[in-house]
C-alpha cells in the first residue's frame, strides 16, 4: 500500500469513529437529521458519478433508484419485519438488478438515449408503487421504528452512522473503481466509445456494470429513508428533486475524480439545508439552480477541475 | 504461394454485402487477405472502402456475408472481441481519447486488448508502451495530452495505440490524408517498418504514390463492388479503375 491509501483508510475510520462519537457530544436531535440527508446525498451523488462521471452517461433516474430504495426497505419491513441491516443488503440487491435491466436495455445506444429511459423509469415506478395497496399507495405508509440497537441510544443516530458507512463503502467503490482497468476502459468510452471498442474495451459490459454498481449503492442510500423520517410516499420517495440535486451536486464538485461528487454533496447539501432552515425549502431549489447555471459556465469540470488547473499553474510557475 | 498447398489466409472475407436502408454500400464482396500481406485499397469516395473497413473490425454488423480471421468465423463478434484476436485499425479522422495523455492512450490497449496475448507485468508497462512510442517517433510527445499533438503525431498516435493492441492485422484507413508530402513518407515509412515485423496491412488510401509504393496487391472498389485486384501497376493500368477516377 502506498502512503496515498494509507492516508485515505485512515481518513475514512477516523470519519467513522468521530461518526459514532459524536451523539455522545451533540445533545441535540436536529444535527443529526441534517447530516443524515447530507450523507445520503454524498452517496447518491459518488454512486451517480460511477456512471454519469466516469462513462459520462447522464441518469435522470436516481429518484427511480432511490424510491426503490425505499419501497424496498418498506415491503421487507411490513412483510416479514427484517432488520436495517436486511433491508439495506436486499435494496443493493434490488438495485444492481435494476441497473442490469436498465443498462443491458438502454445502453446499447449511446448518448441521450440512456438518460430519457431514465426519466420514464422513474415515472413507471413511481405510478406502480402509487397503486401497490400493500406499501399503503398514494397515502403512503407509517413506519414503526423498532427498538435501537446499543451502542446508539437514538434511533437517528443509528442511521446516520449507517448512511456513513455507506458513504465509505460508496467512496471505497468509487476510487477503487476510477484508479484500475476498469476507470481507465470508463473513461475510454467516454471519451470515445468507437475508438475504445477498437482498442479491446467491452464497452457494453463495462457500462452495464457500472450501472449496476451505481443502481446498487444509489438502492442502498434510500433504504433507511422511510425509517428516517417514519413515513414514506410516492411522491416523495420518488420526488424529481433527488435526481436534480444529485445532477447538481456531481457536476459542481466535479466528476473526474471521486472527491468531486463528496465535495459537491457537502457544499450544496449544506447550502440547502441551511435554507431551508432560515429561508425556505422553496429557495434552495432556486439556489440549486443559480449554481448550477454559474459553474457550468464558469467551470465546466466543476470545484475539482478547478483545484487541478490551480495546482497545475503552481507548477508551472514552480518549473 | 503455389497452387498444389493452399495455405489458409489470414484474413477471408466472404459475399459481404452492407447496405444502409435501400443504399447499397458493399456489394457481394470476397477477397482473401494472406499473412504478411501488404495490401492497397483505393477507390473514389463512398465507394465502400471504410464500410468494408468497418466490416472487418466489427463496427458494423454485416448481413449477410462472413469474415473469416485465421480460419475463425468472427462475423458475430463485437469489434473488441476481434481487437483482442489481433485486428488492429485506425481511422479516417483521428479519433483520439482527449482526455488521455499519449501514454495512457496506448495503455488502455494494453489494458484491454493484450488479454488474449497474456497481460504485461506492471513493471513493464511503461517500457512496453515506450518501445511502441520509440518505434513510431513519438518519444518526446509521451506524457502530453493528446490535444496538443499535430496532424501528423495525432496519425502516428493511432498507429501506435494499434500497435499496443499487437495486432496481425492493421487497418490503416488513410493516414496520410491531409499531410505534407514529407509527412507522408514518414507514415510510410512506419508503415512499411511494421509490415517489415510480420504484421499484415491493409492500408485504404488516396495518394497513388503512396499505395503503389507500399503495395504488393492492390483492390478497387466502386460503388461497393470489387473491379480490380492485382499487382498495384495493373490495377492503376485498367480501364474501369481509371474511369472511376477520372470519370469518363
Amino acid at each position: 500500500m502506498n502512503r496515498n491509501s494509507i492516508a485515505f483508510w485512515i481518513g475514512a475510520g477516523l470519519f467513522l469513529v468521530v461518526v459514532a462519537l459524536l451523539p455522545q457530544l451533540i445533545r441535540n436531535e436536529y444535527p443529526f437529521f441534517a447530516a443524515y440527508v447530507i450523507l445520503q446525498f454524498i452517496v447518491l451523488s459518488v454512486a451517480w458519478s460511477i456512471l454519469g462521471g466516469y462513462a459520462g452517461y447522464v441518469n435522470f433516474g436516481t429518484s427511480a433508484f432511490f424510491g426503490v430504495g425505499v419501497y424496498t426497505a418498506v415491503f421487507l419491513f411490513k412483510a416479514t419485519g427484517a432488520p436495517l441491516a436486511v433491508q439495506l443488503a436486499a435494496a443493493a440487491a434490488v438495485g444492481a438488478l435494476l441497473g442490469f435491466a436498465v443498462g443491458l436495455l438502454t445502453l446499447r445506444m449511446q448518448g441521450i438515449f440512456f438518460s430519457i429511459a431514465t426519466i420514464a423509469l422513474t415515472i413507471v415506478i413511481e405510478t406502480s408503487v402509487t397503486n401497490w395497496r400493500f406499501v399503503g399507495g398514494a397515502a403512503g405508509i407509517q413506519m414503526q421504528r423498532p427498538a435501537v440497537m446499543a451502542p446508539f441510544d437514538g434511533y437517528v443516530q443509528m442511521l446516520v452512522f449507517v448512511q456513513a458507512l455507506l458513504v465509505v463503502l460508496a467512496i471505497v467503490i468509487a476510487r477503487y473503481m476510477q484508479s484500475s482497468w476498469i476507470g481507465r476502459g470508463l473513461q475510454a468510452l467516454k471519451d470515445d466509445e468507437l475508438a475504445a471498442e477498437c482498442t479491446g474495451v467491452p464497452t457494453l459490459r463495462l457500462k452495464v456494470l457500472a450501472c449496476v454498481i451505481s443502481g446498487a449503492l444509489m438502492c442502498a442510500a434510500g433504504a433507511p429513508a422511510a425509517m428516517y423520517l417514519q413515513y414514506a410516499d410516492p411522491s416523495s420517495a420518488f420526488n424529481l428533486n433527488y435526481s436534480v440535486s444529485v445532477l447538481a451536486m456531481s457536476l459542481i464538485g466535479g466528476t473526474a475524480h471521486w472527491a468531486g461528487p463528496v465535495i459537491g454533496a457537502i457544499l450544496l447539501g449544506t447550502t440547502q439545508q441551511l435554507l431551508t432552515v432560515t429561508i425556505s425549502s422553496e429557495v434552495n431549489l432556486l439556489v440549486l439552480g443559480i449554481m448550477l447555471v454559474v459553474f457550468v459556465v464558469a467551470a465546466p469540470e466543476g470545484l475539482i477541475g478547478l483545484i487541478r488547473k490551480a495546482s497545475r499553474k503552481r507548477a508551472e510557475r514552480e518549473a | 504461394m503455389t497452387s498444389t498447398e493452399p495455405e489458409l489466409p489470414l484474413l477471408r472475407i466472404g459475399g459481404l454485402t452492407k447496405r444502409f436502408g435501400g443504399f447499397t454500400a458493399l456489394d457481394n464482396v470476397s477477397v482473401d487477405i494472406r499473412a504478411g500481406e501488404r495490401f492497397g485499397l483505393i477507390g473514389p469516395n463512398g465507394s465502400g472502402k471504410t464500410t468494408l473497413i468497418n466490416c472487418i473490425s466489427g463496427a458494423f454488423r454485416t448481413e449477410p456475408g462472413t469474415v473469416l480471421f485465421r480460419g475463425e468465423d468472427i462475423t458475430p463478434l463485437p469489434a473488441h472481441m476481434r481487437t483482442r484476436r489481433g485486428i488492429a485499425r485506425s481511422f479516417q479522422i483521428p479519433r483520439p481519447f482527449k482526455s488521455m495523455t499519449v501514454v495512457e492512450n496506448l495503455m488502455v490497449a494494453l489494458d484491454f486488448a493484450t488479454v488474449a496475448g497474456g497481460f504485461v507485468p506492471a513493471a513493464h508497462r511503461r517500457d512496453t508502451v515506450m518501445a511502441i512510442l520509440a518505434q513510431t517517433g513519438l518519444t518526446s510527445k509521451a506524457d502530453l495530452p493528446t490535444t496538443g499533438l499535430s496532424q501528423v503525431e495525432l496519425r502516428k498516435m493511432e498507429l501506435a495505440r494499434a500497435m499496443a493492441t499487437h495486432p496481425k492485422l492493421l487497418i490503416s484507413d488513410e493516414a496520410m490524408a491531409g499531410l505534407s508530402s514529407s509527412e507522408v513518407d514518414e507514415v510510410l515509412d512506419l508503415l512499411i517498418k511494421l509490415a517489415g515485423e510480420g504484421i499484415t496491412i491493409i492500408m485504404i488510401e488516396h495518394i497513388m504514390q503512396a499505395v503503389m509504393r507500399f503495395s504488393q496487391r492492390v483492390m478497387c472498389l466502386d460503388a461497393g463492388r470489387i473491379i480490380a485486384l492485382g499487382a498495384p501497376d495493373e490495377v492503376m493500368a485498367n480501364q474501369r479503375v481509371q474511369e472511376a477516377y477520372l470519370g469518363t
